[in-house]
């Protein structure tokens, strides 16, 4: 298991990174934190003729809190976004998600943007980008585009991303007053990508429930509050829609199953 | 902007246990191999080498990673250090090292290089951890003789002495 033969460009700027894209496009691949990336190196189901590491563009590591989201730039760590002194205030349902992201030593160096990027439909900040209606900014050399997330994911592995652009920041909403959320999933151990994964957000005037695990990307799903046998009704309708299949690790039943009965204890939890 | 070519070697430099070591790869080279077949550091173990099992686990400028998903390249220029540079000389065995001695916490010994890396970094952040907390760590690691317990025994013990040390001084 030994990555085959590629170029290494080692980018120190976003200028740079988006200069190597224009000039290799698809033949080219870009490494910030590798944690997704170097085992598909590894097992040579990605095989780039060019690795562009911006790992310490020095432009891109910082993240903060701007125009009520939280931004956070290609090459941000997941540990350095985790040890934010006050994110579970600024975005309490990525504080309540990091634990079950990989282990510690990977998010030690994998990226917030890196996951986006590889857009697994079992990863979990893909399903909180989702059900928080957060943005992805995408830069090529010539233009830079703001995309909302349901719009980036288009599928397994595969986002709206050209082969000439970079996903420079994503922007994550930061908590409105009133808000409550939560973040559930089910893994074969912790810290294994899920089986189901679920997150709520609870206001006043609404329930938004996302899914990850089951569909080829992060669904979510908004209903007026409800209770009892409409919101059984409604969980077992959207857990029907997900499409779910059998695999090695679970059965679809066991997934819809997850959905609904989880589904309702997370958001029973936060509406009692 | 730095460009190296495939299939040419190119120097690299790094601290190596509070050393400096130059050594030469081609880009492709994971940091993993990089330490074992140039640097000689051979209790670095390579597992499953796609970031799952943990024995590779060495810190990189502090914090533990897996040097299996890391490109030797990438490491240029930092600070690497394996289980050879936990203790002062290769004759002694750190307090960590020490209490898995004590506590059997290791059988075979393939995954414990990595468990002890990420262990001493484990402490440094969360000098006083909860029994959760260290099996949280763990599950970062596969270990197929020992069952954890022991293992989650001898993290316990060495920040509970550490912690009867500091009340002393």
């Amino acid at each position: 298991m030994k990555p085959a033969a590629f170029d290494y460009i080692r980018a120190d700027s976003a200028d740079e990174a988006v200069e190597v894209l224009a000039e290799h496009g698809d033949d080219a691949r870009i490494l910030a934190g590798g944690q997704s990336l170097t085992p598909m190196l590894n097992m040579r189901v990605a095989q780039p003729r060019v690795v562009v590491d911006i790992s310490r563009a020095a432009d891109l590591v910082a993240s903060k809190t701007d125009a009520g989201a939280l931004v956070v730039r290609a090459a941000a760590t997941q540990a350095a976004v985790e040890r934010r002194p006050r994110l579970g205030d600024e975005v309490p349902l990525l504080a309540q998600a990091f634990p079950h992201l990989g282990h510690f030593q990977t998010r030690n160096r994998g990226t917030v943007c890196g996951s986006i990027a590889h857009a697994d439909p079992s990863a979990e900040l893909p399903l909180c980008l989702a059900v928080l209606g957060g943005e992805v900014v995408l830069r090529s050399r010539s233009r830079r585009r703001t995309l909302r997330a349901d719009a980036f994911f288009q599928g397994l592995l595969s986002t709206a991303r050209q082969s000439n652009e970079i996903v420079e920041e994503v922007r994550f909403p930061l908590a409105r007053g009133g808000e409550r959320h939560r973040f559930a999933e089910i893994a074969m151990r912790h810290g294994d990508l899920a089986i189901v994964a679920l997150a709520v957000i609870v206001s006043a005037a609404e329930i938004r429930l996302g899914v990850g695990g089951v569909a080829d990307r992060p669904q979510v799903r908004r209903w007026p509050r409800l209770a009892g046998t409409e919101l059984d009704a409604e969980l077992n309708r959207f857990a029907w829609e997900l499409g779910a299949r059998d695999d090695q690790h679970a059965s679809a039943a066991y997934r819809r199953h997850l959905v609904r009965r989880l589904g309702r204890k997370l958001i029973e939890e936060l509406q009692g | 902007m730095k460009r190296l070519a495939q299939g040419a070697i190119h120097r690299v430099e790094l601290t190596l246990n509070g050393v400096g070591r130059v050594g030469h790869c081609e880009p492709r080279m994971l940091l993993s191999d990089f330490l074992r077949q140039e640097l000689g550091t051979t209790g670095v173990h390579v597992g499953c080498e796609h970031g799952v099992c943990g024995a590779c686990t060495v810190r990189v400028n502090g914090s533990a990673q897996r040097s299996c998903l890391t490109l030797a390249v990438s490491a240029e220029g930092m600070s690497v250090q394996t289980v050879e540079g936990l203790a002062g000389s290769a004759d002694e065995l750190s307090d960590l090292q020490q209490a898995f001695r004590r506590h059997h916490a290791l059988q075979c010994g393939f995954c414990t290089p990595g468990i002890l890396l990420s262990a001493t970094e484990f402490l440094e952040r969360v000098p006083e951890p909860t029994e959760l907390e260290v099996r949280e760590m763990l599950s970062g690691h596969l270990c197929r003789c020992t069952g954890y317990t022991p293992i989650v025994a001898a993290i316990l013990a060495v920040a509970a002495e550490r912690r009867e040390r500091k009340d002393r001084a």
